[in-house]
């Protein structure tokens, strides 16, 4: 453990321009996934929150239990969809840092839209009467929500980024962990373990789980400061 | 407040970056031996001064390594279990396969020795003491290259692995180094390549028991995957790395890596 | 906006059961333009329920509703609710009435006039920039007022709106709903307060377990009440006035 201490403190001194390299990578492809299932997953949770349509309990049910997606799933299907031999291969996009984009953003669509169908639907049953009286459609109730909400939703929002930034199963398989050009950090761990360099992944471990906390703490910061000041 | 708004434009952003600038590039599907021993490192920063072409490697195991290429996902393959590269090559999916290189597989087991079968230069006698002892052993068990090589020692020791196989034998369905720490961990036997165990760091009491049988050979391939077949293949560009690899040149390059004074790899291009 | 008024608004034999209950029973009436209507009624009477089928917010199990100019999709309404509990949206107090013009169509430009107007008419200019879910509950209430006064309405329905209220932010509602009875907005308001109930309104319209049992001025419901139910509530009431 001090061994791993020390071969993370070393990593971070060194500021070694390859983990740099890696750290970047890591935060583009995941805030890059994050950012789409956001644009997808938001209003998709607000839909299904305020909408009315068969088969609405089901849809919850399965947005819920998709939440557990195994990323080694999705990683498998979303490689089958951009292998040459798939149906998307014509983009050829497999073991590129577009392929893990697209396969965290699936990975944690379900839990975005969960969510925050979740926290829109409870915001939905207090709001749901004055936006109504006021003459509200669903379009913009859904709309109201959203912007009204928008604390929890940043809170759903991490942790759809603290999933894509922690797996390595998706990632792995369709970057294909190439050294500079698919490598992250979880890719980086699992090669390190695999080398049996234990300190060294142990390393990256803790540099990971330092860059995640901090993007958390930012984030629970900005939204205590804010919702201070907004009730 | 636009936080959530700024939030999504940041990450937009990063998303707008370009996918890395264009460049000449392959994909190589290989194995983990050549990539986790540190080969690749060394050698393609020297194949990308000389040519301009970025090698990107997936590591795999070769039978993954082959089924990548199967589905035209990779370039050129360099794997090394003959007899599933032939089997590629007969399907069609193959250009033309060229020997590349050799080291030998070693059979690892703890100190101790409890099927003593260490200093002992026969592979085949050492693998029916393990079994006759049920001493651990940890097999890839992931159709790797040293996996199909595994599987064929048993066969030729007269020992029908699937059927005979008890619970000494463990199965892991891991890369080489994941398999290493198995059997660090367990201190159990362990077929492994030459390479990944010389660059392997955890190696607790493990330690060779059992190397030199010339059955322990190790080939080395690389070949073409077949643009006929495979449309999206980078012809030109996978086949100079094919020239390259096996030319004087690459031979000599692969001659010259070494970790700790010790030579990984011999070239034996004809 | 269109000179033809929503009023009267007509009920006929509405019901309206939930959950194998009857809570509004073959209610008939008419709400005329003018008079300030107090609905009054014990808790579960069927106060609120019926406000609500008046307002759209609840569909009648059976009977019809009928606005003499019938509300259309995409039109904006010309009536307008306000709550015991008042919702605030996340974001000023002046973001809150804008919010209601804006639902309503009225043009970005006009907007700011109207929500300077509506704050000033309750006493929350001073607020405006203030986030409406810190205001105070009588604060939050005015303002609730004030994004009702925006929109103008012809007819404002007032559920209980100082039930949770104490007597100074009581008073400061009360005065804002006289404001809109003398601007000409047509109050329907439920409370079971009968002094706000001789203080605001009219006549009155007297519930019990889901029946208009009287409607009658409000001097006359006070002094002599028709109904034994009426009576005995009167009665039972007067000690918390």
């Amino acid at each position: 453990m001090s061994e791993a201490l020390s071969a993370a403190l070393a990593l971070l001194i060194g500021l070694d321009s390859k983990l740099v390299e890696i750290v970047l990578l890591s935060l583009r492809v995941s805030l890059s996934a994050v950012a789409i299932a956001a644009l997808v997953g938001l209003p998709l949770g607000a839909a299904i929150a305020v909408g009315r349509f068969p088969g609405r309990q089901t849809v919850i049910v399965l947005l819920n239990a998709l939440m557990g997606l195994p990323p080694v799933v999705v990683g498998l299907l979303v490689y089958l969809l951009l292998s040459r031999a798939g149906p998307l291969g014509a983009l050829g996009i497999l073991f590129t840092p577009s392929a893990m984009v697209v396969a965290q953003a699936i990975l944690i669509l379900p839990i975005i839209a969960a969510l925050s169908r979740q926290a829109i639907e409870d915001a939905w049953r207090e709001y749901e009467e004055q936006l109504c009286s006021l003459g509200a459609g669903r379009v913009n109730a859904a709309l109201t929500l959203l912007w009204d909400t928008r604390f929890s939703l940043l809170t759903t929002i991490l942790a759809g980024f603290g999933r894509a930034a922690a797996e390595v199963g998706a990632v792995m398989i369709v970057g294909g962990n190439i050294d500079g050009v698919t490598r992250v950090m979880t890719t980086t761990i699992a090669l390190e373990t695999s080398k049996g360099d234990l300190p060294l992944a142990l390393g990256l471990g803790m540099i990971l789980i330092a860059i995640v906390i901090a993007v958390n703490a930012a984030a629970y910061l900005t939204k205590e400061l804010a919702q201070r000041r907004y009730g | 407040m636009d936080l959530i708004r700024r939030f999504l434009l940041l990450a937009a952003l990063l998303a707008a970056l370009p996918a890395l600038a264009q460049e000449k590039f392959i994909v190589v599907a290989s194995t983990t031996s050549t990539e986790q021993s540190g080969l690749f490192g060394y050698l393609l920063p020297i194949f990308q001064k000389k040519t301009g072409i970025h090698v990107r490697v997936v590591a795999l195991g070769t039978g993954q390594a082959l089924d990548l290429a199967r589905r035209g996902d990779a370039d050129v393959v360099f794997v090394h279990a003959r007899s599933a590269e032939d089997k590629f090559l007969a399907e069609g999916h193959g250009v033309r396969r060229f020997d590349v290189m050799y080291n030998d597989f070693v059979l690892v087991g703890p100190r101790a020795d409890p099927a003593k079968v260490s200093g002992g230069g026969d592979i085949l006698d050492a693998l029916k003491k393990i079994k006759a002892a049920g001493a651990p052993f940890v097999s890839r068990g992931d159709k790797s290259g040293t996996h199909i090589a595994e599987l064929d020692l048993w066969k030729l020791a007269g020992i029908d692995i699937a059927a005979e196989k008890g619970p000494w034998y463990r199965d892991t369905g891991q890369g080489m180094g994941p398999a290493l720490n198995t059997a660090a961990a367990m201190n159990a036997y362990i077929l492994a390549d030459r390479g990944t165990w010389i660059s392997f760091k955890n190696r607790g009491e493990l330690a060779i028991v059992v190397e030199g049988d010339k059955r322990l050979f190790n080939q080395y391939g690389v070949m073409l995957v077949n643009p006929a077949k495979h449309s999206s293949v980078k012809k030109d560009l996978g086949q100079a790395f094919v020239d390259w690899i096996i030319s004087s040149e690459g031979q000599k390059t692969i001659a010259e890596y070494k970790i700790g004074g010790e030579q990984l790899f011999f070239p034996n291009a004809k | 906006m269109s000179k033809a008024s929503i009023l009267p608004l007509r009920l006929a034999e509405v019901s309206f059961a939930a959950g194998g209950r009857t809570i509004i029973d073959r209610v008939s009436l008419e709400i005329e333009t003018g008079l300030s209507t107090i609905i009054l009624g014990a808790n579960g009477a069927g106060k609120s329920v019926l406000m609500r089928l008046m307002h759209g917010l609840l569909e009648p199990s059976s009977g019809r509703i009928d606005w003499n100019a019938p509300e259309r999709p995409g039109v904006p309404r010309k009536q307008a609710m306000v709550f015991q509990r008042p919702v605030m949206l996340r974001r000023s107090a002046y973001g809150n009435v804008a919010y209601a013009l804006k639902i309503a169509g009225i043009p970005e430009p006009r907007r700011a006039a109207l929500v300077r107007e509506a704050l000033e008419s309750v006493g929350l200019s001073h607020l405006a920039r203030r986030s409406a879910r810190v205001l105070s509950g009588g604060e939050q209430q005015r303002l609730a007022l004030a994004r009702a006064w925006a929109l103008h309405p012809e007819v404002l329905f007032l559920d209980e709106p100082t039930a949770s209220l104490d007597p100074s932010a009581t008073r400061e509602i009360e005065s804002v709903i006289k404001a809109f009875d003398a601007a000409g907005t047509k109050v329907v308001m439920a409370t079971h307060n009968l002094g706000q109930a001789r203080r605001l309104g009219d006549e009155i319209l007297f519930l019990d377990q889901g029946r208009v049992v009287e409607r009658s001025p409000v001097e006359d419901f006070f002094s002599k009440p028709q109904s034994a139910q009426a009576a005995a509530f009167i009665k039972g009431q007067l000690p918390w006035i």
